[in-house]
């Protein structure tokens, strides 16, 4: 409470409406906002502590916790596997991050241009976000299936050798992430869209003035001022992508042989979160399993910052 | 840009760009529907199937025989409705206190909020298996729900939502009634507040609907899950033998969220966009 009761001025000042009291007399409010914050404490910060703890000893969830120091960390840093499901994590992002938004920003464009059916088109363009990972990963597996999908059909169609995509390393990692992809465009298409209607339509005419054709206007007007909006964008895709789970588990679990959480043959398709879950819920290795989500935590903070920082850096200059 | 914007040949060739665009984000719809409308045997023959077929209504035979479709679709339905009353009323009320009541701590308290926000979910998985565990919900939608009722993201949205949409004057107005907090809230900040509220519970219902990872862990019993489980568990049993009828489930598990979406499209898309553009 002393903490709460130095802040008090500071956030008193901000609105003018209501009298200067303590804390007592504002019971009412913080029983208002009670809710959310013990339903924190014990499914979020007590888990989240607890974790912590969990992570320097060894436990299978049943018997007596084993005090276990730091070598579960030690362990984790020369795992071979973790470091495996990073890679897998990493280049599934990018072969999924990069064509979204590159597709994301082309599309937002058009859209932009449009006059006519807008809203039909935002409408078509953003289904794809609603629908359950579950459902498309049932529906993406057909299509990239060996025997009768799409895509070996078109690949037949054109006189190209059929792909095994589910069971070769490359082709998962390609499948998780045309599926990503197909998943997010749109959505962030009309995130850049409305990053769009921001900008003030008399620079258009201005640069038009000034002799720049499409592209350049694109580059020197359109991309700068929608830095934020790619920012917002990219540390989205970032901190979900390298997250990722319902995909791989449902696209790849007919095919993977010996846990539902391996990620297809040679574990080829394990994300870092899917690791986590073979560690955690199929070995019962609940003191690992903390320890893993740990690493998970540090890579995607990581990863964020040196996304922030890129975006952030070329603005300045 | 704004040259394009003439009709004539730029834009017919930015239309047919655009429905290029909308062809491929319809694919899949499409494809699901050809693939749950045909029976094992003809979809694994040459050559592959590109038109709907004529076996839909045995494959929807089939799915009911095999999974209980309709229980765990009551399952997903209380879970989402339950959650997103939950979450409109708790995340509406915390939200209105933070953005119209100065009160000690007020800003240290929004911070941890923002704090809160980032913490990944796997983090407290282990750990929130086992306190439910140890108090009985594990294998229960009571696990789903209570850790559910009430978000940062919807407080955070809400409050933001809140401050621009209910004016002050209004506030002080209610107050020389006589209107106590409870009134103010009830009486005139929701009114103010429904298109945003629209947005939450909306929201907030698909992202229940949805989710499949927790679900995944706390539902034990294989008899009684959600939906998106029940669908999953069908993938991993039968999704090499009998592709039509797993495909039909998958298309009819999309419905009640398509009908949902189709009602509050102009609402999500409008207001998802904006919030993005402002944070």
């Amino acid at each position: 409470m002393a903490v709460v009761e130095r802040t008090a001025p500071p956030a008193a000042r901000q609105v003018p409406a209501g009298p200067r009291k303590g804390w007592r007399a504002h019971w009412h409010l913080y029983a208002a906002i009670s809710p959310f914050y013990l339903l924190f404490l014990a499914f979020g910060l007590i888990p989240v502590g607890f974790s912590l703890y969990l992570s320097f000893h060894r436990w299978d969830g049943l018997g007596a916790m084993e005090w276990a120091g730091l070598t579960q960390y030690q362990y984790l840093l020369s795992d071979s596997d973790f470091w495996q499901s990073i890679g897998t994590t990493l280049v599934i992002w990018a072969l999924a991050t990069f064509p979204m938004i590159f597709l994301a920003m082309v599309t937002a464009v058009l859209l932009n241009s449009a006059v006519r059916f807008k809203n039909a088109y935002r409408f078509a363009y953003f289904l794809p976000s609603v629908t359950s990972v579950v459902a498309v990963a049932i529906v993406f597996g057909s299509i990239f299936s060996t025997d009768f999908g799409m895509v070996n059909a078109l690949l037949q169609a054109v006189g190209l050798d059929q792909v095994a995509w589910l069971n070769t390393p490359w082709g998962i990692k390609i499948a998780i992430a045309t599926l990503m992809t197909w998943q997010w465009t749109g959505y962030n298409a009309i995130i850049f869209l409305a990053g769009l209607q921001t900008v003030p339509g008399d620079l258009y005419e201005a640069a038009r003035i000034d002799g720049a054709g499409p592209v350049q206007t694109f580059f020197r007007v359109t991309l700068p001022l929608l830095r934020p909006t790619l920012l917002f964008v990219l540390v989205v895709s970032t901190v979900t992508g390298l997250q990722s789970f319902s995909e791989p588990q449902v696209l790849l679990q007919t095919t993977a042989n010996e846990s539902t959480f391996a990620g297809g043959p040679d574990r080829a398709g394990q994300t870092m979160v899917l690791y986590f879950f073979q560690q955690t819920f199929d070995n019962n290795d609940f003191g690992y399993g903390a320890a893993v989500a740990w690493g998970i935590f540090l890579v995607v903070v990581l990863f964020s910052i040196i996304n922030w920082r890129l975006v952030q850096r070329r603005g300045e200059q | 840009m704004a040259s394009i914007k003439g009709s004539g040949r730029r834009g017919a060739a930015l239309h047919a760009s655009l429905i290029i665009g909308v062809l491929l984000s319809a694919f899949p719809f499409y494809w699901a529907v050809v693939m749950s409308t045909h029976t094992s045997s003809e979809i694994f023959s040459y050559p592959p199937k590109l038109l709907p077929g004529s076996h839909f209504l045995q494959n929807v035979r089939n799915l009911f025989d095999t999974i209980d479709f309709f229980g765990s679709m009551g399952n997903s339905l209380l879970v989402a409705t339950v959650v997103t009353v939950l979450v409109l009323f708790f995340d509406s009320l915390a939200a209105f206190v933070f953005a119209k009541f100065p009160f000690p701590g007020r800003r240290v308290l929004f911070g941890l909020l923002m704090l809160i926000f980032m913490v990944p979910a796997q983090l407290a998985a282990i750990p929130q298996f086992v306190i439910m565990s140890k108090i009985g919900w594990i294998g229960s939608m009571t696990a789903l729900i209570v850790p559910a009722a009430a978000n940062a993201f919807g407080i955070f949205w809400m409050r933001q939502y809140m401050r621009s949409a209910i004016h002050d004057e209004l506030l002080d107005a209610a107050r020389l009634d006589g209107a106590r907090f409870l009134r103010q809230y009830w009486h005139v900040a929701l009114p103010v507040v429904r298109p945003g509220l629209a947005f939450l519970g909306i929201f907030t219902f698909m992202g229940q609907w949805n989710d499949y990872a927790w679900p995944l862990i706390a539902l034990t019993n294989p008899d009684n899950v959600t939906l998106q489980v029940a669908l999953s568990q069908l993938n991993g049993t039968r999704g090499t033998t009998d592709y039509g009828m797993v495909m039909t489930g998958a298309l009819l598990a999309l419905i009640p969220l398509l009908i949902v979406f189709a009602v509050g499209a102009r609402q999500i898309i409008g207001d998802l966009a904006k919030g993005a553009v402002r944070g």
